[in-house]
C-alpha cells in the first residue's frame, strides 16, 4: 500500500513535468503573438491538476493491469502452443477495439460527407450511413489483420522493415488510382486506430510474445505491431475508396 | 456541480472504452486459455485506475488546453492576423507569410507528444526491455521532435498545395535510406513510434490546426485537403527515432575511442 502511494506520487510529480511544454507553448503564444492575456488561470489551473492526477493514475494502472494481462497472455497463448488461438486473439483483440473507437466514429461519419459532396456516392442519409458504418468496418478489419500479421511475423521471424515498407509502396501506388477525396482520409486513418488503452496492451502482447518463443529478442522482434496497424487502415481505406468508385 | 457532472461523463465515456477490452480479455482467459486471471484483484484495480485516470485526463485536457488551443489554431490562421504580422496589406498572402503558424505547429506537436499517454507506455516498456539501453525520456524527446517537424511540413503542404503523396513517398524513401544503416535494434521500435504519437492528446489540437488553415488559404478545402496533418504527424517520428537509434551508435564509438586514449591512465587512478 505504502509503495503504491509512492509509485503514484512520483507519477504525478512526473506528469507535471509532461504537461509543461504544453502549458508554456500555449501561454507563450497567447501573450507574445496573438497579443491577449490568458484569463480564467483558476479555471486552468483546476484543469491542469485533473489532468495532471489523471496521467498519473493512468500510468499506475498501465504498470499494475495492462503491461502484466498483455503479456501474461501472450504468455498462456505460446505455452499452449496453439497458433490458432494466438490469431484468434489477436485478430479480435484488433477488430474489437477498432470497431467501437469513438475517434474511428467521427472520422467515418466526416468521411461519409465528403464522399456525398464530391458525388461519389448518392445524395441520400441512407449511403452515407452505409458509406460511414462500411468504412468501420473496413477499418476494424484492418487492424484485426495488422495484429494477425505482426504476431505472424513474429513467430515466422519474417522481415519487419520489407514487410512494412513494401506495404507503403503498395500504399503510394494505390494513392495513384484512388479517388482524390478518400486519400487524406485514408492516410489519417492510420492515425486514429491506435487508442490509449490499445497500444500497452498490444504493446506488452508483441513484447510477451517475443519473450516466450526460443530464439526471439523482445526488443528487436517485440515492437512492430502498432506499426502493422497504422499501415493496414491506409491500405484498406484506399482501397475501399477505390473499389467503390469502380462500382 | 457542473464540473462534477462533466467529470463523470468523461469517466464513463473512458469506461465504454475500457470495458469491451476487459471483458474480451477476460472471457478469453477464462474460456480458452483456462483458471482465472492471475492477480484478480490487482488486475481490476488496474483497470479502474486505467479508466478514471483517462476520464479525467481527457475532461482537464477538454476543459482548459483543447478550448486554448483550438482557438489559437483560429486565430493564427486567420487572414486578417497572418497580414498585420506579415505586412502583405494586400494582394496574396504567400508561404512565407505563415511563420507564426509553422512555429505553432512545431511547438504543439512537441509539447502534446511529449503529453501522449500511449508514447510514455511504449517509452516504458522499450526502457525495461532493452535494460536501460533505451531512455525513456529520450525516445519520447525523439518522437516529440519528429511530430514537431512533421505537423509543421504538413501545414506548409496545406498552404502550398503540394500533393500529399509526393511528402510521404519521399519521406519513407528516407525512411528506407535509415533503416538500411541504422542498429536493427531501434528498427521496430522506431515503425511503432509513428502509430503511438497519434492519439489523445496530439490529434484534437492538430487537427483543428489543419481544419482552420485549409479553411484560411484561398483555394484549399477543408475537406480535401485539412486532412493528411495525422499522416506527417506518423511519418516523421520514424526519421527522428532512427536518427536517435544512429545517433546512440555514434556517440557509443566517440566515447569508445575517447576511452581508448583515457584508459591507461584511469587504471593507475584505481591502482592508487
Amino acid at each position: 500500500m505504502k509503495d503504491s502511494l509512492i509509485a503514484l506520487s512520483k507519477d504525478a510529480l512526473f506528469s507535471l513535468r509532461d504537461l509543461a511544454p504544453i502549458v508554456l507553448v500555449i501561454a507563450l503564444f497567447q501573450v507574445f503573438v496573438i497579443g491577449e492575456p490568458v484569463t480564467g488561470v483558476l479555471s486552468l489551473m483546476f484543469g491542469g491538476l485533473l489532468v495532471v492526477a489523471g496521467l498519473a493514475f493512468f500510468i499506475f494502472g498501465l504498470r499494475i493491469a495492462l503491461f502484466p494481462v498483455g503479456e501474461g497472455l501472450a504468455h498462456s497463448l505460446a505455452k499452449k502452443g496453439s497458433a490458432f488461438w494466438l490469431f484468434t486473439f489477436s485478430f479480435l483483440l484488433g477488430f474489437g477495439t477498432t470497431i467501437a473507437e469513438p475517434a474511428l466514429l467521427a472520422v467515418a461519419d466526416e468521411a461519409a460527407e465528403v464522399a456525398v459532396d464530391a458525388g461519389a456516392i448518392a445524395q441520400t442519409e441512407r449511403a452515407a450511413e452505409n458509406y460511414a458504418l462500411g468504412l468501420r468496418l473496413v477499418v476494424a478489419l484492418s487492424v484485426g489483420v495488422a495484429l494477425l500479421l505482426g504476431v505472424l511475423r513474429i513467430i515466422t521471424n519474417w522481415s519487419l522493415p520489407l514487410m512494412i515498407i513494401g506495404g507503403y509502396v503498395l500504399v503510394v501506388l494505390v494513392t495513384t488510382v484512388a479517388p482524390p477525396e478518400i486519400v487524406g482520409i485514408a492516410y489519417d486513418s492510420g492515425g486514429v486506430t491506435t487508442s490509449t488503452v490499445t497500444v500497452p496492451l498490444v504493446t506488452a502482447l508483441g513484447v510477451g510474445l517475443a519473450s516466450s518463443l526460443k530464439g526471439r529478442n523482445p526488443m528487436t522482434d517485440g515492437f512492430g505491431l502498432i506499426a502493422f496497424a497504422s499501415l493496414t487502415p491506409i491500405l484498406f481505406v484506399l482501397i475501399y475508396g477505390t473499389v467503390l468508385q469502380w462500382i | 456541480m457542473d464540473l462534477i457532472i462533466e467529470v463523470l461523463a468523461f469517466v464513463w465515456d473512458s469506461a465504454e472504452d475500457v470495458a469491451p477490452i476487459v471483458i474480451f480479455l477476460f472471457l478469453f482467459q477464462k474460456f480458452v486459455i483456462g483458471g482465472r486471471m492471475p492477480n484478480m484483484l490487482q488486475v481490476l484495480v488496474g483497470f479502474a485506475f486505467v479508466t478514471v485516470g483517462l476520464g479525467l485526463f481527457l475532461v482537464g485536457l477538454e476543459e482548459t488546453l483543447f478550448p486554448l488551443g483550438r482557438l489559437m489554431a483560429q486565430q493564427l490562421t486567420d487572414p486578417e492576423f497572418l497580414r498585420s504580422v506579415s505586412g502583405h496589406i494586400g494582394g496574396t498572402l504567400v508561404w512565407q507569410d505563415f511563420y507564426w503558424v509553422y512555429l505553432f505547429a512545431a511547438a504543439i506537436g512537441f509539447s502534446t507528444t511529449l503529453a501522449e499517454p500511449a508514447l510514455m507506455a511504449v517509452s516504458i516498456k522499450a526502457n525495461s526491455v532493452s535494460a536501460g539501453a533505451i531512455g525513456v525520456w529520450g525516445l519520447r524527446v525523439a518522437v516529440a521532435i519528429g511530430v514537431g517537424i512533421g505537423v509543421a511540413l504538413g501545414c506548409f503542404r496545406i498552404i502550398t498545395g503540394l500533393p500529399l503523396h509526393h511528402f510521404i513517398a519521399a519521406g519513407y524513401l528516407v525512411v528506407i535510406l535509415q533503416t538500411i544503416v541504422a542498429p536493427k535494434m531501434i528498427v521496430p521500435l522506431a515503425y511503432d513510434s509513428g502509430g503511438v504519437t497519434t492519439s489523445t492528446v496530439t490529434v484534437p489540437l492538430i487537427t483543428a490546426l489543419g481544419l482552420g488553415l485549409a479553411e484560411a488559404v484561398p483555394g484549399r478545402s477543408a475537406l480535401l485537403d485539412g486532412f493528411g496533418l495525422v499522416a506527417f504527424a506518423s511519418l516523421f517520428p520514424i526519421i527522428s527515432v532512427l536518427a536517435y537509434g544512429q545517433l546512440a551508435v555514434i556517440r557509443q564509438r566517440v566515447v569508445a575511442s575517447s576511452r581508448r586514449v583515457k584508459e591507461p591512465k584511469e587504471e593507475q587512478h584505481h591502482a592508487l
